[in-house]
């Protein structure tokens, strides 16, 4: 293989960087659930190739964890989405007031 | 050095990232967030992790977009094809990427990372399972039982009551 280990990490802080520029910059709640998932597989990537390279079986297994608990947190994300969007009529989370003091 | 391969997934993987979240539409920026799942994916098949690549696309690619595409469609028009961001907010994001990139890669470069050998051979899939089945096998059950009670709770949080009421009053 002639990729080294140093590529693939490189490529993850990559993601993991527009993932938070995401998270800082949109206030659509959609567009910030895309940016937690591009941040949640750039975290993967990371566990793969260390897995990879050390070797160790590990990664792998907390890789498929990983994968799983975030199929469930987007499913919880999306309902939450859903029912903040039918009590304001709205996605952007700035009129998602009801908590604001 | 990468090989061309690695290069053009890279620059797919980074380039769909960067679609999703600054397209216009939010149905062509989910689709794009499937491109980039996709191509992690082929990243894990470069690593030799094909077990876990098929994973990514059955539970990411295969579902959670699917899931993501339906809750787009429920939001109204309008609400989809609107961009809703600062513009001073945006500058301070760029600028925050850019540093974390540099910050990051730098120490990431200049770490010991370079000499890591190669020329391991790669884990077999078996072992993955075998390790599911013997030390992880409480974590596996919890991790069932986490899913379950997401699916249920992300029902419960979506259902509809007013909807429920009218159907048992006819």
């Amino acid at each position: 293989m002639n990729n080294t280990l140093i590529d693939f990490v490189i490529v993850s802080i990559t993601l993991l960087s527009i993932g938070i520029y995401g998270l800082a910059v949109k206030r659509n709640a959609i567009r910030m659930l895309f940016a937690i998932e591009i941040i949640i597989n750039a975290a993967n990537l990371n566990l793969i190739s260390f897995a990879r390279f050390l070797p160790h079986s590990g990664g792998q297994t907390l890789a498929l964890f990983s994968i799983a608990i975030a199929a469930a947190e987007v499913a919880v994300g999306l309902s939450l989405i859903i029912v903040a969007y039918r009590m304001y009529q709205n996605v952007d989370i700035a009129e998602f007031r009801s908590l604001k003091g | 050095m990468a090989d061309i391969t690695f290069v053009m997934i890279s620059v797919f993987t980074v380039g769909c990232a960067i679609a999703s979240l600054e397209l216009r539409s939010l149905i062509y920026g989910s689709i794009s967030l499937m491109g980039s799942l996709l191509g992690i994916a082929f990243f894990f098949l470069l690593l030799d992790s094909p077990f876990v690549a098929m994973f990514q696309v059955a539970v990411y690619v295969g579902s959670i977009a699917v899931l993501i595409l339906f809750t787009v469609m429920l939001v109204k028009r309008e609400l989809i094809f609107n961009k809703i961001e600062d513009p001073k907010r945006k500058y301070a994001g760029l600028v925050l990427m850019l540093v974390l990139i540099t910050g990051m890669g730098s120490v990431i470069i200049d770490s010991g990372l370079k000499s890591v050998d190669t020329n391991t051979t790669p884990i077999d899939f078996g072992e993955i399972g075998e390790d599911f089945l013997t030390y992880y096998w409480p974590a596996l059950i919890i991790m069932a039982l986490i899913l379950s009670s997401s699916i249920t709770g992300a029902l419960v949080l979506a259902r509809r009551e007013d909807i429920e009421n009218e159907q048992h009053s006819d």
